[in-house]
């Protein structure tokens, strides 16, 4: 006998995508366009993330990649570092994943109005910005000047450069470094703080939106403070283990955020900051 | 036409300090200017000259047998370039190949090294100045040891 | 709220109260003995309680002894609590096959009978509710914790010989009941087979209508306040659950740490016995047929993998993990939820192998609240 509760599937369960179409952005991290095959999810905010189950492996935490309000599949940009990424990243064309979500904070652009806005990403970190990055450059205003600094391994690693080269066409002033290059790259070479020694605006009253990895993340934040962007204006990205995305599982505690919930992205002060810093939290 | 002893002023590497101490480097120092592609170092050669970048970007760069040189950090405006005239043996470790046309003002190491010898306070000054930059430059050297957007040691 | 009509039964209408759960349906869980504990088991009749049982708890130590007195729960708590029937240990998720091409997935149905907690201390209760409090106040609440908390009967058991380990009194927990349940039983001293019946919902009314019972006097009232007054001065350990919070969080590097985490075996006892714990693992796995199962089992934040992000664990140190546990428990529960994670059962001082207790650590770092883990040099010599 089935009581009312049961006629929803419940939160647990996902729903069924088929990814439609898939890239290999560098040498680990692949793009898929999802499709629901059952109901779609709820409408999504830049910065949140889904669930994505890779039927028979597991299931994993990935930033939505897609602009909040753009038409068409979702998109996932996923980064084979284990099991369940690996199988993602490996999808054919017609697979069918589990997906649930929209869960956790969004970038809040809705807030930046009237405030210039830095982004600083390393590594994969420009796919959780990039839908906020796509609705910035799209939405320019004359109050707000927006500025992108990128961190990459290596030139073949750096993750939508075609896009990034697209978003500095339309007014936002783009800097990618390197850690180590050849002769063949003209562009920077050094670790991301080495291009945030200025910004092109006052640093007060900016909004910064950060996300890489944490290390990347402290540097990061301290350059921006020394431009004289106020701690509380930075957001961060936390990342933690996260089982069901949905506040239940407790493995996603950082100190008091529960990151699935209350992150991840939060801003830097009055606790990130803290929190980042500290090792075995 | 700028004066040298502003020119130097402007540089990182000396803004702030008084005009006596700007004035002890003016006299070793010219203005220069480098097409891309000049090698404004050559690994090593005897390395006589600390190059202030007013305009244009340098690569450091290291040669190797097979494949193109690799790229180990880029040298920007207002930044500073070269400091193996500093310590013995005085020779290049790098290449420092200029990316775009290159404005600088060249100091000459042996002037600078001989007015730090005769005047310690100008001396103690100047090598604050280079050891903030150098410290600057291991700090985010080492972070890209971490290879933090690659995979780490655990994996 | 109480209904002002209590009653009082005899060790006949507990047997009664059995008896027409079951009768309504209810599959009743209740205190039996049974491998040297007093541990949860489905029972039907009055007879199968720990009559005349009573339970002696020190930090790492249980043992029982049994009298002649005839009370029926002259003990505290044992291992179990009911967190297992709301929240079970191991619970499928969800199951995928493929039906031919197309891969179909669906939830599972959850037809566990409904169940009766007879016995659940004022403790257990606030347990309930702090579980509530983290798996129906979700967003997304557990559908499993909503429906079987929903469906429990509760008969509360208020407290009269509580433990060396209690601290109910500390958390607001006990050793007394005033919400949350459908019935309240007091065990009240002298002639054995004395219970001061409470009612606390039109439920527990219901069922209590079919057991025989006198109206309480105001005599009996006051024997139950006796009852408590005594239970409450027999509870000695303490803990500030207000100061915890604040003093918890801005000690993480109070040398205390170190002290426990040189005694702590990271076993996880503490949170297998603890009836708020709510940590579980989430794994999938496929049979050969290609139906694939996802489910989820309790997990303690003491095992390595809990912190596992790519590349290794977050909380790698013995030291990181008590502290974990301890300052969520205290603290950080209050920040994620609103309210303390502890209840004051001491279940986990009783059942922790190296004896740690929860309230000497707080009363350890509160003594010397805001001291530093050393790095000063170990030695300094002029020469």
């Amino acid at each position: 006998m089935t009581s009312p509760e049961h006629a929803s599937p419940g939160p647990f369960v996902p729903s069924r995508y088929r990814v439609v179409d898939r890239k290999t952005e560098t040498s680990d991290i692949t793009t898929l366009w999802l499709e629901p095959v059952d109901r779609p999810i709820a409408p999504y905010k830049a910065g949140q993330f889904n669930m994505l189950t890779a039927f028979g492996v597991g299931e994993v935490a990935i930033s939505i990649s897609s602009a909040p309000d753009a038409p068409g599949p979702i998109e996932h940009t996923v980064r084979d570092v284990g099991a369940v990424s690996h199988a993602l990243a490996s999808s054919e064309i017609g697979t069918v994943v589990g997906l649930r979500g929209p869960f956790g904070t969004d970038w809040g652009l809705e807030s930046l109005a009237g405030h210039n806005v830095v982004v600083v990403v390393g590594g994969i970190g420009l796919a959780p910005l990039r839908g906020a990055m796509r609705y910035l450059a799209e939405n320019p205003a004359p109050d707000r000047k927006v500025v992108l600094r990128v961190g990459a391994r290596l030139p073949d690693q750096i993750v939508f450069p075609e896009e990034m080269e697209r978003w500095r066409e339309m007014g936002v002033d783009v800097e990618v470094t390197v850690d180590v290059a050849d002769a063949d790259w003209k562009g920077h070479v050094g670790v991301v703080t080495q291009i945030l020694t200025e910004l092109p605006f006052d640093g007060a009253g900016a909004v910064a939106l950060v996300c890489g990895p944490e290390i990347m993340m402290r540097f990061s934040a301290r350059s921006l403070i020394d431009l004289g962007v106020s701690p509380e204006n930075i957001r961060v990205s936390l990342e933690r283990n996260m089982q069901c995305g949905i506040a239940l599982c407790g493995h996603c505690q950082l100190g008091p955020f529960l990151l699935c919930r209350d992150g991840p992205v939060v801003p830097y002060a009055p606790l990130a900051a803290e929190l980042i810093t500290e090792i075995e939290r | 036409m700028e004066e040298m002893s502003e020119l130097i002023a402007k540089n990182s590497l000396f803004a702030g300090l008084p005009d006596s101490t700007i004035q002890l480097a003016v006299g070793c120092a010219q203005n220069v200017t480098f097409e891309p592609g000049a090698r404004i170092l050559v690994e090593g050669e005897p390395a006589d000259t600390l190059y202030l970048l007013r305009r244009g970007r340098v690569a450091l760069q290291v040669q190797r047998p097979s494949g193109k040189p690799l790229v180990i950090e880029t040298i920007g405006p207002n930044s500073v370039l070269g400091w193996s005239w500093l310590v013995p043996p005085y020779r290049w470790q790098f290449d420092g190949v200029a990316i775009d046309p290159v404005g600088a003002v060249a100091i000459d190491g042996t002037c600078l090294r001989a007015k730090a010898d005769a005047d310690s306070v100008f001396g103690y000054a100047l090598l604050q100045r280079i050891s903030g930059v150098l410290l600057s430059r291991l700090q985010s050297t080492r972070v890209r040891l971490l290879d933090l957007y690659g995979h780490s040691l655990d994996d | 709220m109480p209904s002002p009509d209590a009653v009082v039964i005899d060790a006949n209408g507990v047997d009664s109260l059995i008896t027409s759960l079951r009768a309504q349906g209810f599959r009743v869980m209740g205190p039996v003995v049974a491998n040297g504990a007093i541990v949860h088991r489905e029972i039907r009749a009055a007879e199968q309680l720990p009559v005349g049982w009573h339970d002696w708890q020190e930090p790492g130590s249980y043992r029982l002894s049994h009298g002649d007195d005839g009370e029926m729960f002259g003990w505290a708590v044992g291992p179990e609590s009911f967190k297992q029937s709301v929240f079970p240990s191991r619970a499928v998720l969800w199951r995928a096959r493929t039906d031919g091409q197309e891969r179909q997935v669906e939830a599972p149905v959850d037809d566990a009978a409904p169940e009766a907690f007879f016995g659940a201390r004022p403790c257990e209760v606030a347990a309930l509710r702090v579980l509530g409090g983290v798996l129906a106040g979700a967003a997304s609440p557990d559908p499993v914790f909503t429906r079987r908390r929903g469906t429990a009967f509760v008969v509360t058991v208020e407290c009269g010989r509580p433990a060396s380990t209690c601290f109910c009194t500390s958390m607001g927990s006990g050793p007394g009941a005033e919400a949350d349940f459908d019935l309240a039983l007091t065990e009240l001293a002298g002639p054995a087979g004395r219970f001061l019946v409470r009612v606390g919902s039109e439920r527990g009314a219901a069922v209590l209508s079919g057991v025989a019972s006198r109206p309480a006097t105001a005599d009996d009232h006051r024997a139950r306040d006796e009852v408590l007054g005594q239970a409450v001065a027999a509870i000695s350990r303490t803990l500030d659950a207000d100061a915890a919070p604040g003093l918890l969080a801005r000690n993480l590097e109070h040398p205390r740490w170190d002290h426990v985490a040189g005694r702590c075996l990271a076993c996880g006892n503490c949170t297998l016995v603890c009836p708020t714990c709510f940590c579980a693992a989430v794994e999938e796995k496929t049979d050969l047929a290609g139906t694939v199962e996802q489910t989820r089992r309790w997990d303690t934040c003491f095992d390595l993998a809990h912190s596992y992000l790519h590349g290794g664990s977050v909380r790698v140190s013995t030291r990181s993990r008590y502290r974990q546990w301890m300052t969520h428990k205290l603290s950080t529960w209050v920040d994620q939820f609103g309210n303390s994670g502890c209840v004051g059962c001491g279940r986990c001082i009783t059942w922790c192998p190296a004896g740690i207790d929860i309230t000497e650590e707080c009363a350890a770092i509160a003594a010397s609240d805001g001291a530093v883990k050393t790095n000063e040099p170990t030695a300094v010599r002029d020469r």
